[in-house]
C-alpha cells in the first residue's frame, strides 16, 4: 500500500510536470517589467506610458516614473493594455462532480439512502471545502487562462449544501499553492437534490430543510455552550458535522449564496437571508433588471450569471412563447447596468458557459445593454474581490498586490481585443495562437472522475 | 416558541397592509352605481350603489349618497357580488405542490414557494375569484402548511398573503397517501399502504406533538418560576404546526372522500380535542352529513365531478344541498385551474340538483368558504366594513351567460374586461417586435453551444383529486 501510495505521487508529479511544460512556460525566478504600456489599474486612473513590476509573484510597483531592476525580463508594452487578471466569480472549475461523496438522498443511482426527515441532513455536505478539494489538473483551466481569467471562486457543486467555495488563481501550481483563499463562501442550490422521491422532494421542502437547519445550528450553539459550562446533569449534545459547518460559517460570517434568477426567486431569497439573519449573495439574477432597487435596499450583493437566456437550440421553431420569456430574453443582458445604476456591488460568473470567449462576448453584450465599460470591468475584477472579501490581494494593479494581470492588445471590453499575456501570481503564460478559437472542453472536456491529480 | 411563529406573524401583517396601502394609494374613494346588487347576506338590491373607501366597503344601499370627487363605476344592467373564494385551490405554487417524500411534511409551506407570475392567478380573477386557499397536495397523511391569498395580480408573492388569515395545513385520507407510498411514487416504499395506516400515522404525528408540546410547556413555566438556566428545547418545524392545530390555531384542511374514513378522522380530532375545519372534497358527506354538523366541519365538495377513481363511485350531484340542509356549512370549490374561472356556474348546479336558492348558491362561493376558511368577517359579503373584493358581471352571476366585467379587489380594479381585450393587441405587437428583433439578432451570431447540465426541476404536478 504504502508503496503503492509512493508511486501513485511519483506518477502525480510526473503528470504535473508534464502538464506544465505542455500547458505553458512558467517562469519564477526573473522580475518582469512591463514598460510603456497603458495600464489599467482599475483602482485608480488609466496610466498611458506606464510600467508595471511584478516581481516574486506580487506587483512591486506601477506608475510613469518606475525602477526597473537590471535583473528583470522586459516586455514592450506598446499598444498593449494591462489590466488586472479577470476573476470568475462562481464556478466549479477543478471540482469533481460530484464534488462530495453523495449525500442522503443525493439521488445518484438505486442504492440511494433513504431519508427520515431534516434530521438526516440530506444532500448536505457543508463541511467539504472547494480549498482542499481543487484539482489542478483540470484541462479546463488553461482555457480560462488563456482568456484572461486567472482567477476563479470555485465551489463544489451537488445538493443542497455542497460544500465551502474558495478563490483560487489558475497559476497551474498544485492545489495548495493555487488556493489563495478557502472557506470564503457557503454556497446553497435550492434544488431538491434528488429530483423528487426523497425528502426534501420539493422546492417547498428545500425551504423548510433549509430553515430547520438554521435553527438547528443556532440551537445546537446554544445547548454546546451551556454543556461546556457545566455538562454535569445536562444530555450530552450532538455531534452533527452539517450543523458544526455552518456553526463556523455563521461565525466567520461567511455570506451564504443564495440561487435567485427570476424576481419572484430574488424577493424569496431577501425575505429567506432577513429572516435566518444571515449574510448572502445572490447569484443568477437574470431579472435582476427588474429588481435593481429592492436589491439596493436589501444591501445584497449579487453574481450575476453572464449566460444570458437564450432560445433553445432545440426548440420548436413555432412553438409559441409567452410575451413574459421574450422579454426576459430580451431584458437580462440589462441587469448589470440595472444594478450598477443602484449601486448594487456585483460581479460576474461564467454559470457554464463553455470558456471565457463567450463569457466576456456576453460581457460585451451587457455593455452594449448600458453598462458603463468600466463598471464591467471593475466587476470582473475587484468588485468580485470586494464581494468575497480580497480585495486586499486581487483585483487592481497595485503595489503589494497579487501579480494576476492581463496584457491586452486592443480594449479588452471592445469587440476586437485579444489577451497576450497572462500573469498569474507573478508566472508569465505564453497564450498559444490558436487559444480561444475552441474551448477545452470540446477538446477533451473535464478530466473523468477516475483520475487523479 | 409558537409565540416566537405569533410575532412574527404579526409583523408581516403590519408590513403587508402598510405596504399594500401605501402602493396602491386606496384613500380614494370609488362608488359602483346603479348595479343590481348581489349581498349574499342582507337581500338582493336593485339599482344599488356600494362606496368603497380605503379599500373597504363604507355604504351599501339604494339611496346612498356618492361622495363628491369619488371614482364612478356604471353598474347599469350589471350584476355585483361579492368575490369569489376559492376554498381548494393550487394556483401560484412554484414547483411540486406535493412533498411527497414522508406521511408527514407540515415543516412545508406554501407561503414559500408562492409565484406571483403563474398565469392562473389573472384567469381565475377574470372568473370572479378573489381569493383562494392554497393547498398542498394530498399525498401524504399530513401534508404542506396552507396559504390563503387574494389573488392580487401583478403585486409580489408577499402581497398575495391574505394578511389575517388563519393558518392552515392540508390532511389526505384514503387512495392518494396510500398510493403516493407505493415504491414507482417513492424511492423506498414508505408506510402507510392502508386506510388503517393512514390513520394511525395521522394519531402518531399527534402523539409526537403533544409530547412536543408538553416540553414547550414544561420551559416556559421554568422560565416563568425564574429559573434562567432553563435550556430552551429545539425546535422542531414538523411538529409546531401541529401543536398549534392541538391550540386550536391552525385550520384542518382535509382530503376524504368516504364515509368510513370521514368519521375516522372526526374521531381522532375529537380524541385530540380540536375540530376539523374542512373536509375537502367529501363526496360522501351526504352519507354522514349529520356527524359532519355536530362535529363542527365545513365541507367543500364539488357540484359534479366524480367517477375518477374508486373511492368516488358513490358521489352524487345532490350532495352538497343535501349537506346545506343538514346544517352543513358548504362550500364548492375548484381543485383546478380550469374549474376556479366559472365556480359561479358550478354553485348554480346545487339549484337544479337538491332545489338551493339563489342565495343558498351563491353562498357556496363566498359566505360559506370564508367561514370556512376564519375570513368572514373580512370577505364573503357585501356589507359594510367589510373588504371591497367585488364581481360585476354583465349577467346573473348563477347564469351561464354571465361574464365577470370588472373584478375589485380591495376596492382597486385588478380586472377589466375592456382594457384586457385592448392589452391583448398591446402585447401581441409587442411579441412581435421582440421576435422580430430576436431574428436579426439571431442572424448575426450563432447561438452559443449548450454545455451547462440542466437544473434538475420537478414537474408541476397535478393534484391528485
Amino acid at each position: 500500500m504504502v508503496i503503492a501510495a509512493h508511486l501513485r505521487r511519483a506518477l502525480m508529479g510526473m503528470v504535473c510536470v508534464l502538464a506544465a511544460s505542455a500547458n505553458a512556460t512558467a517562469q519564477t525566478v526573473a522580475p518582469v517589467a512591463i514598460r510603456n504600456a497603458r495600464i489599467v489599474p482599475v483602482s485608480g486612473a488609466p496610466i498611458d506610458g506606464g510600467t508595471i513590476v511584478l516581481a516574486n509573484g506580487l506587483i512591486k510597483a506601477v506608475g510613469t516614473k518606475v525602477d526597473v531592476p537590471a535583473e528583470a525580463v522586459v516586455i514592450d508594452g506598446t499598444n498593449l493594455t494591462v489590466y488586472p487578471g479577470l476573476i470568475d466569480a462562481f464556478s466549479d472549475l477543478g471540482m469533481a462532480t460530484p464534488t462530495p461523496p453523495p449525500a442522503p438522498g443525493a439521488g445518484s443511482g438505486s442504492a440511494r439512502a433513504a431519508v427520515r426527515g431534516p434530521e438526516d441532513r440530506p444532500g448536505s455536505t457543508p463541511w467539504v471545502q472547494a480549498a482542499e478539494e481543487f484539482r489542478a489538473d483540470d484541462r479546463k483551466i488553461e482555457t480560462w487562462r488563456n482568456g484572461g481569467v486567472t482567477t476563479v471562486v470555485t465551489a463544489p457543486r451537488g445538493g443542497i449544501f455542497p460544500g465551502q467555495a474558495a478563490v483560487v488563481n489558475l497559476n497551474g501550481q498544485r492545489r495548495e499553492e493555487a488556493v489563495v483563499r478557502g472557506a470564503v463562501a457557503m454556497p446553497l442550490s435550492m434544488s431538491p437534490p434528488a429530483g423528487g422521491g426523497t425528502f426534501p422532494g420539493s422546492t417547498m421542502g428545500v425551504v423548510a430543510y433549509v430553515r430547520q437547519v438554521f435553527l438547528d445550528t443556532r440551537h445546537t450553539a446554544d445547548v454546546t455552550r451551556r454543556y461546556e459550562q457545566d455538562p454535569r446533569g445536562k444530555a450530552r449534545p450532538e455531534h452533527d458535522r452539517t450543523v458544526r459547518a455552518l456553526q463556523t460559517a455563521l461565525q466567520a460570517k461567511l455570506p451564504f449564496l443564495l440561487p435567485a434568477g427570476n424576481q419572484m426567486q430574488i424577493d424569496r431569497m431577501i425575505a429567506l437571508a432577513r429572516e435566518f439573519d444571515v449574510p448572502v449573495v445572490l447569484y443568477g439574477a437574470q431579472e435582476g433588471y427588474a429588481a435593481a432597487t429592492r436589491l439596493a435596499r436589501a444591501k445584497v450583493p449579487v453574481l450575476v450569471s453572464a449566460k444570458w437566456p437564450e432560445k433553445s437550440k432545440d426548440a420548436d421553431p413555432d412553438a409559441d412563447e409567452t410575451l413574459d420569456t421574450l422579454e426576459v430574453r430580451d431584458r437580462a443582458p440589462g441587469t448589470p447596468a440595472a444594478l450598477a445604476g443602484q449601486n448594487v456591488p456585483f460581479a460576474f460568473y461564467s454559470d457554464g458557459l463553455s470558456g471565457p470567449g463567450e463569457f466576456l462576448a456576453n460581457v460585451r453584450k451587457a455593455v452594449k445593454a448600458g453598462l458603463p465599460a468600466d463598471a464591467a470591468l471593475r466587476a470582473l475584477t475587484l468588485g468580485a474581490a470586494q464581494i468575497y472579501g480580497v480585495q486586499d490581494r486581487l483585483g487592481s494593479l497595485e503595489a503589494g498586490k497579487i501579480a494576476n494581470l492581463i496584457v491586452v492588445q486592443g480594449d479588452l471590453l471592445g469587440d476586437k481585443s485579444s489577451v497576450k499575456h497572462v500573469f498569474v501570481d507573478g508566472r508569465r503564460f505564453e497564450i498559444p495562437a490558436d487559444a480561444g478559437a475552441q474551448p477545452a472542453a470540446a477538446r477533451g472536456g473535464r478530466p473523468s472522475q477516475g483520475e487523479q491529480r | 416558541m409558537i409565540r416566537h411563529v405569533t410575532v412574527a406573524t404579526a409583523l408581516v401583517v403590519v408590513t403587508a397592509s402598510g405596504w399594500s396601502a401605501r402602493a396602491q394609494g386606496t384613500a380614494s374613494v370609488t362608488a359602483i352605481r346603479n348595479a343590481t346588487v348581489l349581498t349574499v347576506t342582507k337581500g338582493t338590491i336593485d339599482k344599488g350603489t356600494v362606496v368603497i373607501r380605503n379599500g373597504k366597503i363604507a355604504a351599501v344601499g339604494a339611496n346612498v349618497d356618492v361622495p363628491r370627487g369619488a371614482t364612478e363605476i356604471d353598474g347599469t344592467g350589471l350584476y355585483l357580488m361579492p368575490g369569489i373564494i376559492d376554498a381548494h385551490s393550487h394556483i401560484a405554487v412554484d414547483g411540486s405542490v406535493n412533498e411527497l417524500s414522508l406521511s408527514v411534511t407540515s415543516m412545508v409551506g406554501i407561503e414559500d414557494v408562492l409565484d406571483p407570475s403563474d398565469v392562473d392567478i389573472f384567469r381565475g380573477l377574470a372568473g370572479g375569484v378573489t381569493t383562494a386557499n392554497v393547498l398542498h397536495g394530498s399525498g401524504n397523511a399530513i401534508g404542506g402548511k396552507n396559504a390563503v391569498i387574494k389573488l392580487r395580480w401583478g403585486k409580489d408573492a408577499r402581497a398575495l398573503l391574505f394578511e389575517g388569515a388563519p393558518p392552515g395545513i392540508k390532511f389526505a385520507l384514503g387512495e392518494n397517501p396510500k398510493r403516493a407510498s407505493q415504491a414507482a411514487n417513492n424511492a423506498d416504499r414508505r408506510y402507510p399502504a392502508t386506510r388503517m395506516g393512514v390513520i394511525d400515522v395521522i394519531r402518531e404525528a399527534f402523539v409526537e406533538a403533544r409530547a412536543y408540546q408538553s416540553k414547550w410547556r414544561a420551559y416556559d413555566a421554568a422560565v416563568k418560576a425564574g429559573d434562567r438556566a432553563a435550556t430552551p428545547p429545539a425546535r422542531d418545524l414538523k411538529l409546531e404546526p401541529l401543536v398549534e392545530i392541538l391550540d386550536g390555531k391552525r385550520l384542518v384542511h382535509a382530503h376524504s372522500y368516504r364515509a368510513d374514513e370521514i368519521l375516522q378522522l372526526l374521531r381522532l380530532a375529537e380524541e385530540f380535542k380540536f375540530r376539523v375545519a374542512t373536509l375537502q372534497h367529501v363526496l360522501e358527506g351526504y352519507k354522514v352529513a349529520d356527524e359532519i354538523a355536530k362535529h363542527g366541519a365545513g365541507a367543500s365538495t364539488f357540484s359534479d365531478w366524480w367517477a375518477y377513481k374508486f373511492e368516488v363511485i358513490d358521489a352524487i350531484p345532490y350532495n352538497p344541498a343535501l349537506m346545506v340542509q343538514r346544517g352543513v356549512v358548504v362550500s364548492i370549490n375548484s381543485d383546478s385551474a380550469e374549474e376556479h374561472r366559472h365556480l359561479n356556474q358550478e354553485a348554480a348546479k346545487t339549484m337544479k340538483y337538491g332545489g338551493l336558492t339563489e342565495e343558498q348558491a351563491l353562498k357556496l362561493i363566498t359566505l360559506n368558504p370564508a367561514l370556512q376558511l376564519g375570513i368572514d368577517k373580512r370577505v364573503g359579503s357585501i356589507e359594510v366594513g367589510k373588504d371591497a373584493d367585488l364581481v360585476l358581471y354583465s349577467a346573473h352571476p348563477l347564469s351561464t351567460f354571465a361574464i365577470p366585467q370588472r373584478v375589485l379587489i380591495d376596492g382597486v380594479v385588478y380586472f377589466d374586461r375592456d382594457t384586457d381585450l385592448k392589452d391583448r393587441e398591446v402585447r401581441a405587437k409587442r411579441k412581435q417586435a421582440l421576435e422580430d428583433k430576436e431574428k436579426t439578432g439571431s442572424s448575426q451570431r450563432p447561438a452559443a453551444p449548450d454545455t451547462t447540465p440542466k437544473p434538475e426541476t420537478t414537474p408541476r404536478s397535478e393534484d391528485a383529486r
